[in-house]
């Protein structure tokens, strides 16, 4: 093979590592966890048909104790942070996409993470750390003046349908996206698709960037 | 830029915990107002939240429903339903404030009035205190008797025009409107008249024992009139 060879279309290219990987699917797990319990804490209806509601409070309350665990374990790798480090950073390439109407298109091509996979991140790592500070107040609730503790509970409240929302958003673009979850999945895209969806980093990879 | 929509969002969350009180009670009435069923579904947007004291959500068929009335009174009572339908009905239409900070607004409550259930059962209005029991096995609740014997103080068969579901404690429940929820004990099956009051399952666990709303439990809630 010559060094002009472009890559077959084919080719597999290394998206994701095994840490984070495991990170995603940690917290999947996690908020599929915690969403569930919610609903039945939270919905009447939902509340009387799974009953134990002391059960249900417990397991809600751990799964949020332990959902930052895998974010903090995953700063150990170095995968993690580079891409932490890409998700934080928005270019000018990024805004245009965002403001384009044929963003899907592969016209505007994006690095690694598109302008919608970065404004995720970002509110994932604050809805979670905030969910975790007023799910702590509401725990610990003797510690804290009444106006605080249902303040809390307006703010943990509302930012779960938002959460929700973007939960769902999130899913069903995944669900549109058979080799976007290929990548999550196994680690590796194909050439063609990284091409398309994220043209900027397939370029940088096929350069050995 | 992602760290920046981080921060934000924290600001955001801080500013929401220190005013979210305010702005969950603006939120209430507007609901209340515009759109009267949602809070029923998003209880976020002013509707009960269901809190038991035990595991489950006790069940009672109605048919075999019985409401005991003992102690200190002339004629023990175990009432049914019929029996419940067939003494003096009271409605009111009234606020329900829960200690933690919730409240909902204007609960269309029915049933018979607790004086008129302890006059059916000669309590002795000499005698000072009132106990409730639960059939979930686990929650009391005491009221002295000049508090019973006032007249917004309702053994509900019925909330919002419709029996009283099994969430809300049905199919009878207690409901004490200038109090702070807990004191409306759930799924009521006994009534004592006793000498001296005894404490209930919230107040054995830190809550005033007399919770008017607004002037117990380091609170300050709008009273309920």
């Amino acid at each position: 093979m010559g060094a002009t060879t472009s890559p077959s279309p084919d080719a597999r290219i290394a998206r994701f590592s095994r840490a984070e990987r495991w990170v995603h699917r940690s917290i999947t797990v996690l908020m599929i966890v915690l969403i569930a319990t919610a609903a039945a804490l939270y919905f009447p209806d939902i509340s009387v048909l799974v009953g134990n509601r002391p059960i249900v409070s417990n397991i809600h309350v751990i799964a949020g104790f332990v959902i930052p665990i895998p974010l903090i374990l995953a700063l150990a790798s170095r995968a993690f942070r580079q891409d932490a480090e890409l998700l934080n950073r928005f270019t000018a390439q990024d805004w245009k996409w965002l403001r384009s109407r044929d963003r899907r298109s592969g016209r505007i091509p994006v690095g690694k993470f598109n302008a919608g996979q970065k404004l995720n991140a970002a509110f994932s790592v604050g809805s979670i750390i905030i969910m975790l500070a007023t799910g702590s107040i509401m725990f610990f609730n003797s510690w804290f003046p009444d106006d605080i503790r249902t303040g809390a509970t307006f703010v943990h409240d509302w930012l779960t349908l938002a959460i929700v929302a973007v939960v769902v958003g999130h899913t069903y673009k995944a669900l549109m996206d058979a080799e976007a979850r290929t990548g999550m999945r196994t680690g590796h895209v194909s050439a063609r698709w990284a091409a398309r969806e994220h043209g900027q980093w397939a370029e940088k990879q096929r350069l050995g960037g | 830029m992602g760290r920046r929509i981080v921060l934000g969002m924290i600001g955001l969350g801080a500013v929401g915990v220190l005013l979210g009180r305010q702005a969950q009670e603006a939120i209430t009435s507007t609901v209340s107002a515009t759109v009267p069923g949602l809070g029923s579904i998003i209880p976020a947007a002013g509707g009960f939240r269901i809190y038991t004291v035990t595991g489950g959500y006790p069940a009672m068929d109605p048919a075999d429903y019985r409401l005991d009335v003992t102690g200190n009174v002339t004629t023990p009572l175990s009432l049914t339903m019929a029996d419940l339908a067939d003494l003096p009905q009271t409605s009111m239409t009234k606020d329900f404030q829960c200690v933690t900070g919730w409240r909902v607004d204007d609960v269309l409550w029915s049933g018979v009035l607790l004086s008129d259930v302890l006059a059916a059962a000669g309590a002795s209005t000499t005698s000072s205190a009132l106990r409730f029991f639960s059939f979930d096995g686990a929650y009391t609740e005491s009221l002295t008797m000049e508090q019973a014997l006032r007249d917004d103080v309702l053994v509900a068969t019925s909330m919002f025009g419709e029996p009283v579901t099994r969430e809300h404690g049905g199919p009878v429940r207690l409901y004490v409107a200038p109090m702070y929820g807990y004191k409306s004990l759930k799924w009521m099956s006994g009534i004592e008249v006793v000498d001296e009051v005894v404490p209930g399952y919230w107040e054995v666990r830190g809550y005033d024992i007399d919770a008017w709303v607004g002037a117990s439990n380091g609170r300050d809630d709008e009273p309920i009139a």
